[in-house]
């Protein structure tokens, strides 16, 4: 839609850098594991895991926005998307959680 | 009625065009939409089990520790491999999308090829992947009734939801080179527009962002 506004190709390869980096971030977590970061729990899990969630949305929104050129879209478009996502999305999460912790409790 | 007679687009309301965008994208969207919820609902389910069955869960770190031609250990690192051939292959395809709003066919088609390559290595990888599991430890092979590192399940997930993203991405090659065919063949130098390009492109980022989700819930956490 709206690529004509942009020059060239070096945001495609900025995006790029960005989300190797991310990866090689969270690949040298993964194998280093710091012991801070897998001893504090945060709502049930590690810390090291929330991490990798975030780090993990952070590169699911450049890939979304960027790549799929999701941010040049009109915003009624985006949020018919990015809404039901949003809702639904955690809504499951929250329930199967919450059932797996409590078949954890009664096994 | 003799209006209604000359509006032969399908996607009809004149020059409106429903949230700014052609029906062809909006339709790529919506199954995309659907399929996120598809694979959401995959990985709720593996952190189910895995929740259930916290104390004799499998680590995915301890279970994928080859890498082709390496002796030893390296936990993560063929699964980082493939996961930076899977961004590669994105990059590609943006560009492939980008020349094609340019117009420039040569280039449409160097790295519509490019992504096609970098699809047909990760989907390779993956089959490395699934052979090295399935072969098992210490004799012991992994099914879907059983696997040598822990509960059934684990290898169940595995296959199920890594054989899925696979097979989306087996389908996305095909799709891909197809539309290849028809920008060597010119179809959309004559339509005016490589929108199916981008069409396609949508559904090979989407893949894209599938991997990453499974790369985290299924290799990292």
């Amino acid at each position: 839609m709206a690529n004509e506004t942009k020059k060239g190709n070096w945001w495609i390869w900025k995006v790029f850098w960005i989300l190797l980096f991310v990866t090689a971030v969270e690949v040298v977590l993964g194998i280093i594991k710091p012991p801070f970061m897998v001893e504090t729990i945060v709502l049930g899990t590690k810390l090291l895991n929330h991490i990798f969630i975030i780090l993990t949305i952070v590169k699911a929104a450049y890939i979304v926005m960027t790549f799929m050129h999701l941010g040049d879209e009109k915003k009624s478009l985006k949020w018919v998307i990015i809404g039901p996502m949003f809702i639904l999305i955690p809504y499951l999460l929250f329930i199967i959680i919450v059932e797996g912790f409590y078949n954890y409790s009664i096994m | 009625m003799e209006q209604a007679v000359e509006n032969k687009d399908p996607w009809g309301g004149g020059d409106a065009k429903p949230l700014g965008s052609s029906y062809g994208k909006l339709m790529m969207w919506f199954f995309l939409m659907t399929d996120a919820l598809t694979f959401s609902g995959f990985l709720a389910a593996y952190g189910f089990s895995r929740f259930k069955y916290g104390d004799i869960w499998p680590v995915a770190e301890e279970v994928f520790t080859h890498f082709p031609f390496l002796e030893g250990e390296h936990p993560l690192l063929f699964v980082a491999l493939m996961t930076f051939i899977l961004i590669l292959s994105s990059v590609t395809m943006v560009l492939a999308v980008n020349y094609g709003h340019k117009m420039e066919k040569k280039k449409v088609i160097l790295w519509l090829s490019l992504t096609i390559v970098g699809g047909i290595l990760f989907l390779s990888s993956q089959a490395w992947e699934w052979a090295h599991f399935i072969h098992g430890l210490d004799g012991v092979p992994a099914t879907l009734v059983s696997n040598p590192y822990g509960h059934p399940l684990f290898g169940d997930y595995f296959f199920f939801i890594t054989g899925f993203h696979g097979f989306h991405v087996l389908s996305g090659v095909i799709i891909l080179i197809i539309i290849l065919i028809n920008v060597i063949k010119g179809t959309y130098e004559e339509r005016g527009h490589y929108e199916m390009v981008e069409k396609v492109g949508l559904y090979w980022h989407f893949v894209d962002l599938v991997w990453v989700f499974v790369f985290t819930f299924f290799y990292l956490v």
